[in-house]
């Protein structure tokens, strides 16, 4: 075609095009960095160059006075994805062993009748993290948290551990004609309460969230006021507090009957 | 001179394919979150459904098309054969690959991860890889582009390129450019991740790459829209494009400010600063540009060919244009909805007015109309231009195409107008439930009947016109002759190198993209903190 050399600021195209285009990009980073900051008295500003790293996102040092600690335990438990990895053999007997004391109460099969959480194939993050919030005291328990304050961290990861891998076991209350309530399957959007199926089963599950079908209602029951009322309070960021304390009592009747119904 | 004529074909009909099941998902999802459906689903199948949709409607469909339709420019704007033809089919074969292996986990529900992936949001590895095969594919594409413009050149020292090539390869750089953001994101971020080496992600980050993709994508979307603008209408109607060198300028305005603006989708997101914010909006202005050049010489090159029909008056030659003429019809719908569509993006990039809208159905009201409406319509258009030249058989139902174009048309209305408007309702996007029965809610209700309506209206669009498109296939064989684009009032003899090469415009993009993505990247690169766990979709289970 032409002759013409193009990236010389002999050929107007490209004069014309980068001037302009460098115009354009210094007069907005003028008005964007400089001038709009400047304008805000709200911001503070102690100059040009603070504004320019205010406009430019550069994270200001944090304010040194110390964060406020919480007046009680919460809990320090990290949900992480290699607490969703199996889990070895000799961990499970291990397991097998130490879970001769809960037997007790949680059934010598992981199932009972004693209106305790039924543990037989029970996720293991979510044994291993009640565990260790009753021994640290994120979770109190007259009965739980002197068992739980002896073990060491592998004690928990193989009672768990052991748990996950039994069978789940039908409870004797398995009743398919409860349908399930508009709180299990929809939640309550306008209350900000996510359905309960989305985490604990039926819908999705969530690492952290227990497994709910065939779990004692009296027991669930008695967890969503206490969450409600913030006598438990070991859930991370608040999420179940958040739920429960929005939550109707009949909402919570009808949740814990659903759940102790289904397999 | 189409010489790969089952190349182009097979783009074409595995995009059509695969626009038509999309389609399907789309009018079901319009219709489960609508108040007209009992709420008895599952909501995870609406989060799976809008997976797919997104991933075939905004990966696999647009690719396909620019990639079949720049084929068949490379061959009869060049006239010559493609140079690269194995490596097109290669491509081709690892669109439609990533493609099947990117919807097997998602109809599996292991990646509802919606097709902008949202981390730390992660799902199942298969997806992303897909994903990845999709774009590698039309990377191919990239680059046989400019190689046969290149080689074109060579040959025609004195001559310069065609406007449909080199649009045609200005949507090839655009593409291979702004892919990068993605790319980028799902290489060194999502899929390490996903393969379980990693368990942290830094969202933010991830969010800015895929801004960098996300805005200029609806661009490398809209080139053969425009192209057809330029290059099929005006012949179309019989007449002459009003002028070369304003198309060319619009294809350059789109190479260069098209990518660096992609912050805007970010108004609302804390790791970028208020004022880069701010620059992107501006350059997000700028991109209004070469669409109203656009709209301009268009209706010129309209006008121009009625008043040669014998169209009179001020406005009497509008009367006068061929309205039988399904490009016609098909233009004159696309720029009424490129119109409105237009309009309400001025609202999106603006800081303030984005703020009452952002994140509502107001967005999915927008970007269906633009994408769905004015430049989907113009695929059925460059379709229904091809497809005799294609299968040598020449496409009778006329009648047939009208309809279609007006229930496309009618469709789209319906569905985004009242879409928009429960966005300034207040309407969040991307929920599966609404509560119809509460008193907050309640008001909307109608409107999104209205919207499930026109989503039904458009379903039977897609069915008429892949109809027409098999009826072309088994018609009497005719001869078509060659492929002509639209010639302008004057040819130009000489132009400007500028305007016959990319060079300049490639490293303005470069640059621009550099000074807009360059600090804020940066920064979220250096920041020790930025990480967050990742949620797996589907885990565990």
């Amino acid at each position: 075609m032409s002759e013409q050399k193009l990236f010389s600021f002999r050929n107007s195209w490209f004069s014309a095009s980068v001037g302009i285009t460098a115009a354009i990009a210094v007069l907005s980073a003028l008005v964007g960095l400089i001038w709009l900051p400047l304008a805000q008295p709200d911001l503070k500003l102690a100059g040009i160059w603070d504004a320019i790293c205010s406009a430019a996102g550069v994270p200001r040092a944090p304010v040194s006075a110390p964060a406020q600690q919480p007046d009680f335990k919460a809990s320090n438990v990290v949900m992480s994805a290699d607490m969703l990895a199996r889990k070895d053999a000799v961990s499970i007997g291990r397991g097998a062993t130490l879970a001769q004391r809960c037997a007790i109460c949680h059934g010598p099969q992981g199932v009972s009748d004693a209106n305790s959480p039924n543990l037989a194939g029970q996720f293991a993050e979510v044994t291993y993290k009640e565990l260790h919030d009753f021994k640290m005291g994120a979770r109190v328990n007259v009965v739980m948290s002197p068992f739980a304050a002896n073990m060491s961290d592998q004690d928990m990861k193989d009672v768990a551990a052991y748990y996950a891998y039994l069978p789940r076991v039908p409870s004797n209350k398995v009743d398919e004609r409860i349908p399930a309530p508009p709180i299990v399957v929809t939640g309550a959007p306008m209350r900000n309460i996510p359905p309960c199926g989305s985490c604990h089963g039926d819908i999705d599950y969530k690492a952290g969230s227990p497994w709910l079908g065939g779990q004692s209602a009296v027991y669930i029951k008695a967890q969503l006021h206490a969450f409600a009322s913030g006598a438990r309070r070991n859930d991370i960021s608040q999420q179940m507090r958040n739920i429960a304390r929005q939550m109707t009592a009949e909402e919570i009747d009808q949740a814990a009957r659903y759940y102790e119904a289904q397999p | 001179m189409l010489t790969n004529k089952r190349l182009i074909l097979a783009h074409f009909w595995l995009a059509f394919a695969a626009f038509g099941a999309a389609l399907v998902l789309g009018a079901w999802q319009m219709f489960v979150r609508s108040p007209l459906n009992a709420w008895h689903f599952n909501p995870e199948f609406y989060y799976r459904s809008v997976t797919a949709h997104g991933t075939v409607m905004g990966y696999v469909f647009p690719t396909l098309i620019a990639m079949g339709f720049g084929y068949a420019i490379s061959e009869a704007a060049l006239e010559r054969p493609l140079i690269g033809r194995r490596w097109a089919w290669t491509g081709f074969f690892l669109v439609a690959v990533g493609a099947v292996l990117a919807m097997i986990p998602v109809s599996l529900g292991l990646a509802s991860v919606l097709y902008t992936f949202y981390p730390p949001m992660v799902g199942n590895p298969f997806y992303y890889i897909g994903v990845v095969l999709v774009v590698v594919g039309s990377w191919i594409w990239v680059a046989l582009m400019p190689i046969n413009m290149a080689a074109w050149k060579r040959s025609n020292p004195d001559k310069p390129v065609p406007l449909a090539m080199f649009a045609n390869v200005a949507g090839a750089y655009l593409w291979g450019w702004t892919a990068v953001g993605a790319a980028l994101e799902l290489i060194f971020q999502i899929l390490p991740v996903a393969l379980g080496l990693k368990s942290t992600i830094d969202a933010g980050l991830a969010r800015v790459f895929f801004s960098w993709t996300l805005h200029a994508i609806v661009y490398f979307w809209l080139i053969p829209t425009y192209i057809a603008y330029y290059t099929i209408f005006p012949r179309a109607i019989g007449g002459r494009l009003y002028s070369d060198a304003m198309g060319r300028i619009a294809f350059i305005l789109f190479v260069v400010v098209a990518m660096p603006i992609g912050v805007h989708h970010l108004f609302a997101d804390p790791q970028v600063g208020a004022g880069f914010k701010f620059m992107h909006s501006v350059f997000t202005g700028l991109v209004a540009l070469p669409t109203l050049l656009t709209v301009f010489t268009i209706c010129a090159s309209a006008e121009i060919a009625s008043r040669l029909r014998g169209g009179r008056g001020a406005f009497g030659w509008i009367k006068a244009l061929p309205w039988q003429n399904p490009i016609m019809l098909a233009t004159a719908l696309s720029l009424v909805m490129l119109g409105f569509g237009g309009a309400g993006g001025l609202i999106n990039m603006s800081y303030q007015l984005d703020a009452s809208i952002h994140n509502t159905q107001w967005i999915t009201g927008h970007f269906h109309l633009i994408f769905g409406g004015a430049i989907v319509i113009m695929y059925f258009a460059i379709a229904y231009d091809l497809w005799p030249h294609l299968t040598g058989r020449a496409l009778e139902s006329l009648g047939m195409m009208r309809t279609q174009l007006w229930l496309w048309f009618i469709g789209m209305i319906v569905t985004t107008f009242p879409w928009h408007y429960v966005g300034i309702l207040g309407m969040p996007r991307r929920m599966a439930f609404y509560d119809y029965l509460n008193p907050a809610v309640a008001p909307q209700a109608f409107s999104v009947v209205m919207s499930a309506i026109g989503g039904f209206i458009l379903l039977s669009s897609g069915i008429l016109f892949l109809t027409v498109l098999l009826r072309g296939q088994f018609a009497v064989r005719s001869e078509a002759g060659a492929y002509r684009f639209a010639i302008p009032v004057h040819m130009p003899a000489r132009i400007p190198v500028a305007l016959n090469s990319f060079g300049l415009w490639l490293a303005l993009m470069v640059g621009l993209t550099l000074v807009n993505y360059g600090f804020p990247i940066a920064q979220l690169l250096a920041l020790p903190q930025g990480n967050v766990p990742v949620v797996y979709v589907g885990a565990g289970r």
